[in-house]
């Protein structure tokens, strides 16, 4: 079976025509999990025992006749997601026993579904980086060229989808952690709206910019795995209650008369020609579709990454401030609790981790406030005010997922600074609380794929599905060879 | 050195009488086995997020409507960040800028009469847990029970200038609180909690003198002795040509001291930012006006109700409202008979003094009001001899048998038996002919001798009245 090719879609026709047992799928990818992972390293945790009985489960369902569109697909849950009884460690070696006693609302909706749960994919320690180097069990490699990142920080996510190791994958996505590393592994990862899908269990680094969402093959099966897991919850005051009835329900649409505006702060010098090229050449294709183009300016693109890393870092500082050794987690050592905490935190946390909690910290101290949170918090409302701005104009917004295609491991190592300019084209999205979806639009010249962003307006995924489609039907991915 | 003055304000912690905890649904009630009333919310899980309670919301705002605070339109939520073992998220979610209450007052009454004390605010937080030492085991054991416990925090401007005033201000807060049925105010179980900020300088100086904060008083009377205490500190240091050190200090109940909790130097910079996980709440006129208007009947409202309807004198009305538990029992007791006057003599006298012996408690109470009623309306329609309640009322606080029971077992009714007492009587003037003598001579004080001899003889199976009449028939000769 090609695995790297199947896609949710058409593995729910076999297995609702039995052409394949839920089993025996769950085998295949157990099977190739086996086989290739240890050149990928996506996984950290494979829950093979726990798959073949949902798997069983799952086709009970679907022998009464009774699947919905998820039941038996075997899919791959990104580490920082909540799986009650199944280890969660965020990539971090703060968390490397904790298993969780309970599920997040997006296991529960997937349950209900009965899905098959491959395992734990890796990432950035507490989905801090964008290259999964900072995972402290397993450093993901890009299935492409096993020397290169393969984005983070859902990168273990990414590369499994890309290499036919799920069918599909949750990631989460704080500054671009699903869009960039979908770019980089060459597959099609939805950035839904903020308040779209329950956070509830996702295991917080930035409170107002995490959402969960999905990394697939296509964008119909974006869709597909966000009509499963979004709504709103009531263990979520910040999930929202903006009903749908199908993402994938515009699909097919023409695109004639659609407005896509290309803001020309993407397209600056700090982005690879080639990337641009590709983006650009798809443009063009939307336009033989008949959507109209449309220049447009963010001029407060310049100030997003400050902004940015202020906000995450301030959050993240607080949030990740109940790692203390206390209750769960490393336990160090010490006479006192303040040493015990200041071991356990020492220990536990990565470099980046320490670094973000060092900044985050800094922001909100006394006297530092005004001079960079509040002022952060300012340039939010600004970025908001430009993106409304653009949206009466425009359906859509077309932009690079990043600023070049996957990066060999290490080249950014000893420059922070130089990695977080890396997010110039994800973290607005975020910060302006908008949905977006990357999906392949062509390959450098070494076979590396290069992603673009369609961004909408807040609750439009529908939109974007449309979009990313219509474009994926027009283009002949090319997989990896792994 | 002119005469030093001291200047106080308070900051109380008051935890709200909420079934659940005020971001998850765990139960919010006192005790229960350590970490038995958490959930992965409470104990801050990764992953878990808060909800807000509304009732605690609700709850808050009541208090508010008593101290006459106006509310915030629009109010949110902060964190403040600490690190320390009783706290599971080292974040305690409470409110910085935008708090439910701001800008009220309370009146108190002092020995140098009525004075208005200002509210700054008030804000609703999160409890955090209990730390248990165990000196055996030299551990430290975590509780988290109380974590998450809707806590409001009222802070006063520094209005206070002795320790009776801030005791007559705790006193009025828990009146206050107790009538909104928003907090059962048990200092000793610490539902109600006391923080004094306390200062010394020469009366109308310009500036307020260094402030030490006090903490650790469980009951009103502590707080009263800490204050007594910090002003003889502080006038010891301030008299002697020192400093008073800004710092926190733990009041000892054995020693009736203050020492050094910790100084300012540790003091923590809580690096407040909105809480990312809490929308912020806009109320509407209309919310506010419901929940104002499902206040219960305060204190003040009684009293004068009683004052004015029930004609009760001043005095007793504030006995009987100043604890608000006696006070239901009374309103109870009179849906079942209403002669309210009757009940309150009954409820000042034979109940309040089993309370203040300590033989009763409002806690765990054997009695109902409706037996209470009854055995007060027998009195009154002379179906018992009220010189019969003090027995009668022993034995059902001791039993919990009714009075219709005890009087039964006993013979306590009232018997509509005129032979009975007139061969009583008969029998008592005649085995006293001194006491008769002297009656008829004209000593009336005697009256009340034979009086207490019926009593006494007919075991209150007549009434005072009956036996009045007998006497003064039979005495007559």
């Amino acid at each position: 079976m090609d695995l790297k090719n199947t896609t949710v879609a058409s593995l729910r026709k076999m297995l609702d025509s039995k052409e394949i047992g839920a089993a025996e799928l769950a085998k295949e990818f157990i099977g190739e999990i086996k086989d290739k992972d240890s050149k990928v390293l996506s996984y950290i945790t494979v829950t093979e025992e726990n798959a073949l009985s949902a798997a069983e489960k799952a086709q009970a369902v679907i022998d009464g006749g009774k699947a919905t569109a998820l039941t038996g697909i075997p899919l791959a849950i990104k580490d920082n997601i909540c799986t009650d009884g199944v280890k969660t460690t965020c990539s971090s070696k703060m968390l490397e026993d904790f298993v969780p006693p309970y599920n997040a609302t997006v296991i529960e909706k997937l349950n209900a579904e009965n899905y098959v749960m491959l395992g734990k994919t890796s990432m950035d320690e507490f989905a801090m980086g964008g290259s999964n180097q900072t995972s402290a069990f397993a450093k993901t490699k890009n299935p492409y060229n096993t020397e290169c990142v393969p984005g983070g920080s859902s990168g273990g996510s990414a590369a499994a989808v890309s290499a036919g190791l799920c069918a599909a994958a949750l990631g989460s996505d704080t500054g671009g952690s699903i869009r960039q590393p979908a770019s980089f592994c060459g597959v099609t990862g939805l950035k839904p709206t903020y308040g779209r899908v329950s956070r509830y269990g996702l295991v917080a680094f930035a409170s107002s910019l995490d959402q969960i969402g999905p990394i697939a093959r296509t964008a119909e099966d974006c869709g597909i795995i966000l009509n499963a897991v979004a709504g709103v919850d009531a263990h979520d005051a910040t999930s929202k209650n903006v009903p749908f009835t199908d993402f994938n329900g515009k699909i097919g649409e023409s695109l004639k008369g659609m407005k896509i505006a290309l803001p020309k702060e993407f397209y600056s010098d700090a982005v690879d020609e080639e990337v641009k090229n590709a983006v650009m050449a798809a443009a063009k294709e939307y336009e033989k579709m008949g959507a109209e183009l449309v220049d447009c300016s963010i001029s407060s693109l310049k100030y997003a990454v400050p902004a940015y890393y202020l906000i995450a870092s301030a959050e993240a500082a607080s949030n990740l401030s109940r790692y203390d050794g206390i209750k769960y987690g490393l336990r160090g050592e010490g006479r006192s609790f303040e040493e015990m905490i200041r071991d356990s935190r020492s220990r536990g946390f990565g470099e980046e981790v320490k670094r973000r909690i060092l900044l985050g910290n800094y922001a909100l101290s006394s006297g530092y406030y005004d001079a960079y949170y509040r002022k952060a918090l300012a340039l939010k409302q600004e970025i908001i005010k430009e993106y409304n701005d653009v949206f009466e104009k425009a359906d859509v917004i077309l932009t690079p997922t990043a600023p070049s295609v996957a990066y060999k491991i290490g080249a950014q190592d000893n420059d922070p600074v130089k990695m977080y300019t890396a997010d110039i084209c994800t973290v607005t999205v975020n910060i302006a609380s908008l949905p977006a979806i990357n999906t392949t639009c062509g390959y450098d010249k070494n076979g590396m794929p290069i992603g673009m962003s369609i961004v909408g307006k807040r609750f439009d995924e529908a939109t974007l599905i449309q979009t990313a489609d219509a474009f994926e039907k027009t283009f002949s991915p090319v997989r990896c060879t792994l | 050195m002119a005469r030093l003055y001291p200047t106080i304000g308070l900051e109380i912690h008051a935890e709200l009488l909420t079934k659940s905890k005020v971001f998850c649904t765990c139960s919010a009630e006192f005790g229960g086995d350590p970490n038995s009333r958490c959930c992965p919310v409470c104990s801050g899980l990764p992953g878990t997020l808060p909800i807000l309670n509304h009732t605690a919301v609700e709850y808050i705002v009541k208090a508010g409507y008593t101290m006459n605070c106006e509310i915030s339109r629009f109010t949110k939520w902060d964190r403040k960040n600490y690190f320390y073992p009783d706290l599971p998220k080292a974040y305690q979610i409470s409110q910085m800028p935008r708090p439910v209450c701001l800008n009220g007052h309370v009146d108190i009454k002092t020995s140098e009469g009525d004075k208005r004390i200002r509210i700054n605010r008030i804000h609703l937080e999160e409890d955090a847990g209990k730390l248990v030492h165990d000196d055996y085991s030299k551990a430290t054991l975590a509780d988290y029970n109380r974590c998450g416990i809707p806590l409001i925090e009222i802070v006063t401007e520094p209005d206070f200038h002795s320790a009776e005033e801030v005791m007559a201000f705790i006193e009025k807060i828990r009146l206050l609180l107790k009538y909104a049925e928003v907090c059962d105010c048990k200092m000793e179980q610490g539902s109600l909690r006391c923080d004094v900020n306390i200062s010394l300088a020469e009366k109308d100086a310009e500036k307020l003198g260094t402030r030490a904060e006090i903490k650790n008083l469980n009951s009103v009377k502590a707080v009263g002795r800490a204050i007594e205490y910090e002003i003889y500190r502080q006038t010891e240091i301030l008299e002697a040509g020192g400093e008073v050190v800004q710092e926190t200090r733990r009041f000892s109940d054995s020693t009736g001291e203050t020492s050094t909790l910790r100084s300012k130097e540790d003091a923590h910079d809580y690096r407040y930012f909105p809480d990312p996980d809490i929308p912020p709440i806009i109320f509407t006129e209309e919310e506010l006006e419901a929940i104002r208007e499902s206040l219960p009947e305060m204190a003040e409202d009684r009293k004068n109700r009683y004052m004015n309807d029930y004609g009760f004198k001043e005095i007793d009305a504030d006995t009987l409202i100043a604890d608000k538990d006696i006070c239901d029992f009374f309103e109870n007791a009179l849906k079942v008979y209403n002669n309210p006057k009757t009940v309150l003599n009954f409820m000042l006298g034979e109940f309040m003094r089993r309370i203040n012996l300590g033989e009763m408690s409002m806690d765990n109470l054997e009695v109902t009001p409706e037996q209470v009623a009854n055995l007060v309306k027998y009195g009154d329609t002379d179906k018992i001899n009220k010189n019969n309640y003090k027995n009668i009322f022993k034995e059902m606080l001791e039993t919990g048998k009714t009075p219709e029971a005890i009087c039964d077992e006993n013979d306590y009714w009232v018997k509509e038996d005129n032979d009975l007492l007139e061969k009583v009587i008969g029998e008592i003037i005649a085995n006293n002919p001194g006491p008769v003598e002297q009656y008829r001579a004209g000593e009336q004080k005697v009256f009340g001798f034979f009086m207490g001899q019926a009593n006494k003889a007919l075991k209150g199976q007549a009434t005072p009245n009956a036996i009045r009449e007998m006497l003064e028939k039979k005495l007559k000769g």
